[in-house]
């Protein structure tokens, strides 16, 4: 993507990065690469997104979740399968679909972390689950990081279904051994004639156990489960008449939305979404104004919104932006980082308006870009930590949905009272232009550069300052490198890293997937210590 | 005598057209209808209404029996027969005076006078009206071809074939007469030369049985199709004053020389300035419409004074402008002219100036039998309507009428729009070069031959890609959940959606690949994007997507904007852009397999075995007559057929084990009867 003459250095900036964006998209849409989806497809098999496009209802949105997962590693990003919230017959749905031409489907590690946590979506947004199996279950290499927590996908089905979630398994292909149990614990299973193979053992392991001659289509065939065990429901004639089936069976849940309102009238932006791209500074040190994004995320002023953004205590501790405003018309609370540093002051903000949001329903939309609590002989003098306590008090007890998007730093314990990963927001997206760690990388790197030296100087020794030098280089490219979204994003500390321009939409399928459950605000919060 | 309740004993435009001047006039009005026909406007925009029972025309629109009965149900004092029909029938006409009712038609002597071709021949010769010399096909030598074969009593081209090998001369006379015999029981045939290139052109004549004639122009009506008419108009386009005067006057002679009472009309085979007789039709043309606008007149009006034993008078103004007519059949030109049946979805021409009657000045009439919602069946003439262009000159009449076709919404059926739109256009026909022989001189590409025209941008490609995204965006208007999400939304491009259509309606018949229309596009954040922005498969160099709303559709193909009426029924959707109508019919998504049986496929209502087979394959069976046994549970199962047919497929036989679901036979239903109506 080349761009114009005319296009501001931080739009350069940020198109560069979305342009490296969409490479390694691609690379997880490639999964195992031509050779095995060209041998995919002359099986008369789809891809796990040809199959998710046919799944979903025509014009609905997919949005894809850890589409970089095991980015980094020795796996291919992708991480073999692929998940994400689409609609089925209006019906808003977490889908995982297995990518069997990433080393036949197997899971790696990063796989049941993908799948954990598209479980944890479905069950906090309360969504039912379809499953499209083709695995060939663990992968050997890795078993000994999957086989033990890897139980828990199992144990998710059924304790999905008895929360009344319904979850349907459409089997493509191999779902064997541990991986039967994924058709084994759904509530409805569909098997495709002549390709679904779900056995325990299959006839090598079965010849060895007994000594009973078998082959596959008596041990699993979609035929013989259909006719004969009674573990498929439906007999598909092929993939397309099994996401069919898979479609009428959503169809028939009867599914109601807890907040089933969908707010039809509200108006676009106030400012042109491009805008966000001309925003944010190349270099983090440099701060923005957050109700920049605000007026180009959320709703404009319109009917039923008067005022686009109404702003809360906006005199005080004004390094945080709180607020509310609606986004596709659902209302939210806003707490938005201005200049980086949270004072004491903001903490308090931060706690108060917590607490509000928690006493009418109303879902917090964290906008990241911090880079820590104050530091300082005077701040702590102030009590930092008391009021950082404070509003980390509040926002994990809090029992609203919370969104957290990383438009640009998340540093240190700021990364916590913003309700970073470990605060288990809802949803949490990345901008590219985001970086999250315990600090920057040039403090950190100084940081051990002073540690070192005083250390050097308690022994009497002349310090190497060629060697500080080279520490401090490695150190500083090293965080900067760990601090990026690709890589966090492959770590699964986010659910995707996104196009800024499609926060706005990101935002309205993520609030409108929240109200499949009620919203229940708490009154009760930890000790706040004054 | 005053005519105080009329029956029109027709159907469709017809009837609507004789009623309109009824109301005019102060008539009341009958209708007899068909079961098929019960749901048309005609039926309902009669003051009183009469069924006849059935559908064929030999059960019910040729039922002189039973329009007369009918007449007398209704209080009817007046019969009008409209055209085709029975209102060539000379025993229809006794019967209707036999009744005392009032005939609105020629005396019954005059239509067997001119119902037999051969005599009405001697009859005009000897009134010294030019007829073609009569060829006896048995002594004919090369000097004679081309011959014309035709059937005396015939009409509508039935009968009629050209010989141009002495050697075939016998055998297509004999063809003629079992074809004449078969369509109107008389097998007689004569043979006269064959002018070739020769123009069509009547003259209306209206006696009124107090020694007037009037003489009300001529028209042209030279461009047939099988020897119906497509196009006609008023004046003749070229005669010189001369050949017109010698028409008409050749027309008041005919008229004359059987003391003709009504409205009738005189046709000629025109050659240079050279004219021969060919018939006299005694009834109301269906072209008619083009003599009214441009003479002024009202020609039933004229019909009913006429019936009523009034004087006529000659119009008090002169003829004024260029009249065309086009004829709108629910027909395939491509394929062989095939009449087509279905619900005229939507039926909207624009501009209309009057309905059934003279606009105050120059405009667009429409006289139609059909509307928006009408069902069109096969067991009659296929005409859905009659558009006519009234306009001070001719090439200002035929734009207005190609222009008024075009931009018209025809929905449902497969029309002759195209067609009729492109004649209009023709260089020959603006030209004024017209002739009987013009489908068979000119290639036309509504009929399949090659593309002309405007670009080489192809209709059918430009308007599935409109239709894809209105579609898409229908789709996405239609959502319960996410509704303001953009449609298709992705953040994870994988792939194009894929909107897949084939050209024409939907009719069962399975569709080759090569005949699907795929369009590829993308959705997101800026609105839509197709896969092939160059656009191979269009024939431009660019397309992309301007504004797309669920019903209207802005493409920019190579820089220009253009812009697309999209309707959509289920899984048909219909395009309308200046490229034309274009019907495309949606492919479904998935299809279930349980109904990817065979039309008439009989199966297995639950699993069980074939005890008995009680027909055989490619035998009749008539609705409800057992077809097998199937034994189940312990209980035998009759499997009947649902429709009297032929059984085309027997795939079982007796110990047979069948699965639920399974197709047992297969029966072909008998094809329906289906009949014209129209000369």
């Amino acid at each position: 993507m080349t761009a114009p003459p005319d296009v501001s250095p931080r739009r350069a900036a940020m198109l560069d990065k979305l342009a490296a964006l969409d490479e390694e998209h691609a690379r997880a849409v490639a999964g195992g690469g031509p050779k095995y989806v060209d041998r995919h497809h002359a099986r008369g098999k789809l891809l796990p997104r040809e199959r998710i496009e046919l799944l979903v209802d025509e014009g609905s949105a997919f949005l894809e979740l850890s589409p970089l997962a095991g980015w980094g590693s020795e796996y291919t990003v992708g991480a073999s399968v692929v998940t994400g919230i689409g609609v089925i017959e209006g019906v808003e749905c977490m889908v995982i679909a297995n990518d069997a031409t990433v080393r036949g489907g197997a899971s790696n590690p990063w796989t049941v972390k993908k799948l954990f946590r598209a479980a944890q979506i479905a069950r906090e947004n309360r969504l039912p689950t379809v499953n499209l199996v083709e695995s060939g279950g663990a992968d050997l290499p890795s078993q000994k990081e999957i086989f033990i927590p890897g139980g828990e996908l199992f144990r998710g089905l059924t304790k999905a279904s008895a929360a009344k979630t319904p979850t349907v398994a459409l089997v493509f292909g191999n779902s064997t051994a541990g991986g039967a149990y994924v058709p084994g614990m759904s509530d409805y299973v569909v098997m495709v004639k002549e390709q679904a193979k779900v056995f325990l053992g299959g006839p090598p392991l079965v010849r060895m156990a007994t000594g009973e001659e078998s082959d596959d289509e008596s041990l699993g065939g979609a035929e013989m489960h259909a006719r004969t065990s009674g573990l498929a429901d439906y007999l598909a004639q092929d993939e397309h008449d099994a996401l069919r089936i898979g479609r009428r069976i959503v169809a028939r849940l009867n599914w109601r939305k807890a907040r089933p309102a969908d707010h039809d009238d509200f108006a676009e932006p106030d400012e042109d979404v491009e805008g966000l791209l001309d925003l944010i500074p190349e270099d983090l040190k440099e701060p923005f104004d957050p109700r920049e994004v605000i007026a180009r995320v959320c709703d404009g002023a319109g009917p039923g919104n008067r005022v686009a953004f109404d702003e809360f205590k906006p005199l005080y501790g004004t390094s945080l932006v709180t607020g509310w405003a609606r986004v596709h018309g659902h209302p939210v609370g806003i707490l938005a980082n201005a200049q980086g540093v949270l004072f004491s002051e903001e903490a308090q903000k931060a706690a108060q308006f917590i607490q509000l949001a928690n006493q009418v329903d109303v879902p917090l939309l964290f906008l990241h870009n911090t880079t820590g609590y104050m530091v300082g002989a005077e701040y702590e003098q102030g009590g930092i930590i008391k009021h950082g306590a404070m509003m980390i008090n509040a926002v994990s007890n809090s029992t609203v949905p919370h969104i957290s998007i990383m438009m640009g730093a998340s540093y240190g314990a700021g990364n916590y009272g913003m309700c970073g990963r470990a605060y288990d927001p809802r949803f949490l997206f990345t901008w590219p232009s985001a970086k999250s760690a315990v600090m920057g990388p040039q403090q950190l790197a100084g940081v051990l550069s002073i540690v070192a030296r005083a250390a050097s100087e308690a022994k009497g020794e002349v310090y190497d300052e060629a060697a500080d030098a080279g520490l401090r280089a490695y150190v500083e490219e090293q965080v900067e490198a760990e601090s990026l979204p690709f890589f966090l994003s492959g770590r699964l500390y986010d659910d995707g890293v996104i196009d800024p321009r499609d926060t706005r939409t990101v935002l309205g399928i993520a609030l409108s997937v929240i109200d499949n459950c009620p919203i229940e605000g708490t009154d009760r919060f930890g000790v706040f210590r004054m | 005598m005053t005519i105080r309740r009329l029956l029109v004993a027709n159907r469709g435009e017809i009837a609507r057209r004789v009623f309109r001047t009824c109301r005019t006039l102060g008539i009341e009005t009958v209708a007899v209808f068909s079961d098929a026909d019960a749901d048309l406007p005609f039926v309902r925009e009669a003051d009183v209404a009469v069924r006849l029972p059935g559908n064929t025309p030999a059960e019910t629109y040729l039922r002189g029996d039973l329009v007369v009965r009918a007449a007398r149900d209704a209080g009817a004092d007046a019969v009008h027969p409209g055209y085709g029909f029975l209102s060539e029938s000379a025993d229809f006409a006794r019967q209707v005076r036999d009744a005392g009712l009032t005939w609105v038609g020629p005396r019954p002597e005059s239509i067997d006078a001119m119902g037999s071709k051969v005599e009405a021949k001697k009859l005009m010769e000897k009134a010294g009206v030019p007829v073609l010399g009569e060829v006896d096909p048995a002594s004919a030598t090369e000097a004679d071809l081309p011959l014309l074969v035709k059937a005396s009593a015939g009409g509508g081209g039935r009968g009629m074939r050209v010989v141009r090998a002495l050697a075939d001369v016998a055998s297509q006379v004999e063809l003629a007469a079992h074809e004449a015999a078969s369509a109107f029981g008389d097998p007689t045939v004569f043979c006269e030369p064959y002018v070739e290139h020769g123009r069509h052109v009547e003259v209306q004549v209206v006696g009124d049985g107090h020694g007037h004639v009037l003489v009300l122009g001529e028209r042209d009506c030279s461009i047939q199709r099988r020897h119906q008419k497509v196009v006609e108009e008023t004046p003749a386009p070229g005669l010189s004053r001369e050949t017109q005067a010698a028409l008409h006057d050749a027309a008041r002679r005919a008229a004359e020389a059987i003391d003709y009472v009504g409205a009738g009309t005189v046709e000629f085979l025109l050659s240079g300035d050279r004219f021969w007789f060919l018939e006299m039709n005694t009834r109301l043309q269906v072209e008619h419409p083009v003599t009214e606008l441009v003479t002024g007149t009202d020609l039933v009006a004229l019909q009913v004074a006429v019936a009523e034993g009034r004087t006529l008078e000659a119009p008090a103004d002169a003829p004024r402008g260029h009249a065309v007519e086009v004829r709108l059949y629910a027909e395939d030109p491509a394929a062989g002219w095939q009449p087509q049946s279905g619900r005229l979805t939507r039926f909207d021409v624009p501009g209309v100036s009057a309905r059934f009657a003279n606009p105050a000045s120059y405009g667009l009439r429409l006289d139609s039998g059909v509307e928006t919602g009408s069902e069109v069946g096969t067991h009659y003439d296929a005409m859905l309507a009659k558009v006519v262009a009234w306009a001070p000159t001719r090439e200002e009449a035929l734009r207005r009428l190609a222009g008024a076709l075009s931009r018209a919404r025809i929905h449902g059926l497969r029309t002759n729009r195209d067609l009729l739109v492109e004649v209009l256009r023709h260089d020959a026909v603006v030209s004024g070069d017209v002739s009987t022989d013009f489908f068979e001189r000119h290639e036309l590409r509504a009929r399949g031959g090659a593309h002309r025209g405007r670009g080489a941008v192809d209709p059918a490609e430009v308007s599935a890609h409109a239709a894809a995204l209105a579609l898409a965006e229908r789709h996405a208007a239609g959502r319960r959940v996410q509704r303001r999400v953009p449609a298709a939304w992705r953040n994870v491009a994988s792939q194009p959606q894929v909107t897949r259509l084939v050209e024409g309606y939907p009719d069962g018949s399975r569709t080759a690949d090569d005949d699907v229309l795929d369009v590829e596009w993308y959705a997101g954040r800026d609105g839509y994007r197709f896969a092939h922005q160059d656009a191979p498969a269009l024939g431009a160099t660019s397309v992309r997507a301007v504004r797309v709303a669920p019903d209207r559709v802005t493409l920019q193909v190579d820089g220009v904007d253009t812009a697309f009426e999209v309707s959509v029924r289920g899984d048909v959707v219909d395009v309308d852009s200046v490229h034309g109508h274009v019907a495309l019919t949606r492919l479904p998504r998935f299809v279930d397999p349980a109904d990817q049986v065979a039309t008439g496929s009989l199966l297995a209502p639950m699993p069980g075995s074939v005890v008995r087979v009680a027909v055989e394959q490619g035998q009749p069976v008539a609705t409800g007559q057992p077809v097998l046994v199937l034994e189940a549970m312990k209980m035998q199962h009759t499997v009947a057929a649902p429709y009297d047919g032929t059984v085309t497929d027997l795939p079982v036989s007796v110990g047979d084990q069948v699965a639920a679901g399974a197709v047992l036979a297969v029966v072909h239903p008998r094809e329906a009867p289906s009949e014209g109506d129209q000369a």
